[in-house]
């Protein structure tokens, strides 16, 4: 036994990066670590091919079916996906999710990279960092409930101070004009903290020499940010932007807990109309349908992203 | 937005720098985002502990309006019916523990199962030297480009196929074996470790498993915890995986049981001071974690966000 957890052990040696002095005795070429490697994944190799490949493929036969969740999928070829483009709700869940997305992400990255700048010249105290972050551990279930006492109507403190300012209370959420801004604004204001630290995370990669250099240069710390911070910063941003518009486009929980789609339409996000057809209207396939598209969707945002903001390259030399 | 002009960068060693108004712009706006931050969570303390009736009177009061316990009370089944509708609950019981109970084992299981797999796994992907090793990494990191709506579709038919809804296992099987990002994240630190530590226990005869489980784990404890304190936020605070496939009450976690709340209550006067004492102890756990464990939490996003 000992004999043969020595044989292996050697081998393992053999995974050493190329350059590494591997020591040398025993150790054999060609051979490999593939039996124990294979023990090694094979728990996680289970759950992907269970719970995430096996789906996936299942996912697109369910899209080209029929199925109410009781009886067997029915084959209906494209039938679904020829129906989409002439769903109205269809194009109403994208455009609202699309206002949602564009609020959502133009507030949050801008007020993100303003955070982690401002972090940077000022203060990286944990406590201001812990502050920050409080917001993104709360589920948005809670979070959703929260905001939801702060903006209520009635009582809620936030119309208290509009009153108190001499505006019009506002029905945030029940408002059609106000539903998906609100909406948008609870997420701010739970990923700005988290969104920020990812920017700040990548600042801190700039060499500080370039603004001492700069400065000398006579620039203002306007311009360092415009021609030093900005462009370093672009492949973490696209990171970030990749990261947070994906997971913006699937937004679902706030809408769940608080306006349910309404008023109306004007919330009926994209992953909501997913849900409420596969669950509450019992089409099956049709939701698979419309769950490919979101896949295509969100590949090709994140493609397009990652093409216009060259996050493959870096100006860092 | 030209006030935005800090003094040049060439000073930052002296400590007391000039207060131009760009520096002061700069903290007010810096604490305007932290006061933000931190203003729900005061605004939900103050009022878990007000007498949901009186709210009404004094609604933009900083302090607690008639302050109680009695909404903690509630929502912890510690009052009587005859209490609870006194002071403005619905009288409805919400079993809160058994909730509380439910999120420990499905958040608690997910984690514990989702980290110790991946690990495995990560530590195949980083050190065994074995062919189609980088393919198969490849493979696993490309389940992060699906969405998860998109497998969690079928995933509910194959959970319902096997009878396992509104069991733990249907909740927690998903999860179980590995995600694609906690198999990356702990196969970016194996990547560092040092070989030499692996070599000298080699020669003292030591294999691949006893190398891992003895000495590789035992040096990864600081990321090992790390990952196990965001998977566990992160599982805890799920929302549409449980909603889908726990709605009984012996699997109802809290985020399900709370976001029902709002259909509860479409006419009356919804009992705000219990709904916020609910979500101060539904965060407590995640809270108290992020507490104790706050300066790796903090940096861990540092290490995950520059992937």
């Amino acid at each position: 036994m000992e004999g043969d957890l020595l044989t292996t052990t050697s081998e393992a040696l053999g995974a050493a990066p190329p350059g590494h002095i591997a020591s040398p005795n025993r150790r054999r070429k060609g051979r490999s670590d593939l039996r124990t490697a294979l023990l090694f994944i094979a728990p996680s190799a289970l759950g992907f091919l269970v719970f995430y490949l096996y789906p996936a493929i299942r996912g697109f036969y369910f899209s080209l079916t029929s199925y109410n969740l009781l009886g067997t999928p029915t084959w209906v070829g494209f039938d679904n996906f020829v129906k989409i483009p002439h769903d109205p709700m269809f194009w109403n869940a994208l455009q609202v999710t699309v206002e949602y997305v564009v609020l959502n992400i133009g507030f949050q990255t801008v007020i993100a990279v303003g955070l982690a700048v401002l972090m940077q010249r000022l203060t990286q105290s944990t406590l201001l960092r812990g502050a920050l972050l409080l917001p993104w551990l709360v589920s948005n279930v809670i979070a959703a409930l929260v905001w939801f006492w702060l903006l209520d109507y009635q009582i809620g403190i936030v119309n208290q101070f509009l009153r108190w300012l001499g505006v019009h209370p506002i029905a945030f959420f029940a408002d059609n004009l106000w539903a998906i801004p609100t909406i948008a604004a609870v997420n701010v204001w739970r990923y700005m903290g988290y969104t920020a630290l990812l920017v700040f995370a990548g600042i801190q990669t700039i060499p500080k020499q370039l603004y001492e250099a700069a400065a000398i240069d006579g620039s203002t710390e306007w311009k360092s940010f415009w021609r030093i911070t900005l462009p370093l910063l672009r492949p973490v941003l696209a990171m970030v932007l990749v990261l947070t518009v994906t997971g913006s486009f699937q937004v679902f929980d706030t809408v769940a807990v608080t306006t349910r789609g309404g008023p109306v339409n004007v919330t009926r996000v994209y992953q909501y109309y997913i849900y409420q057809k596969a669950f509450t209207e019992g089409q099956f396939g049709y939701a698979s349908a419309l769950a490919v598209v979101l896949f295509l969707i969100l590949a090709a945002l994140a493609a397009l992203q990652m093409r216009l903001l060259r996050a493959g390259e870096s100006d860092l030399a | 937005m030209s006030t935005l002009i800090l003094p040049p960068a060439t000073v930052p060693t002296r400590r007391h720098r000039r207060a131009t108004p760009g520096r002061v712009f700069a903290w007010v706006a810096l604490i305007v985002a932290v006061l933000v931050s931190l203003f729900p969570f005061l605004w939900v303390l103050r009022t878990a502990f007000s007498t949901s009736r009186s709210l009404a009177s004094a609604p933009s009061s900083l302090l607690p309006v008639d302050f109680t316990l009695g909404a903690f009370e509630r929502v912890l089944g510690l009052s009587t019916h005859a209490q609870a509708v006194a002071q403005g609950g619905s009288g409805a019981s919400m079993n809160f523990w058994l909730y509380l109970r439910n999120s420990v084992i499905y958040a608690g299981s997910v984690t514990i199962g989702q980290v110790f797999f991946c690990a495995m796994a990560a530590y195949a992907f980083a050190r065994l030297r074995w062919p189609g090793r980088n393919l198969v990494f490849g493979i696993f990191l490309g389940a992060l480009l699906v969405p998860p709506i998109f497998t969690q579709l079928p995933n509910f038919i194959l959970v319902k196929d096997l009878g396992l809804i509104n069991t733990f296992g249907g909740m927690i099987l998903p999860g179980f074996f590995m995600t694609p990002f906690a198999v990356f994240f702990l196969r970016q630190f194996f990547l560092g470790l040092n070989h030499e530590v692996e070599e000298s226990a080699s020669l003292d005869g030591a294999g691949p498993w006893r190398t891992f489980f003895q000495i590789v784990l035992p040096m990864s404890t600081a990321p090992v915890t790390t990952l196990a304190i965001l998977t566990f936020i992160t599982t805890w605070n799920d929302y549409l995986w449980p909603l889908l496939v726990g709605n009984t009450e012996g699997t109802k976690v809290l985020t399900v049981a709370l976001g029902i709340f709002q259909s509860q209550t479409p006419g009356g006067s919804p009992d705000w001071a219990g709904l916020m004492a609910a979500a101060l102890v539904a965060a407590a756990p995640v809270l108290v974690l992020f507490f104790a464990f706050a300066r790796r939490i903090l940096d861990s996003i540092g290490y995950t966000g520059t992937k």
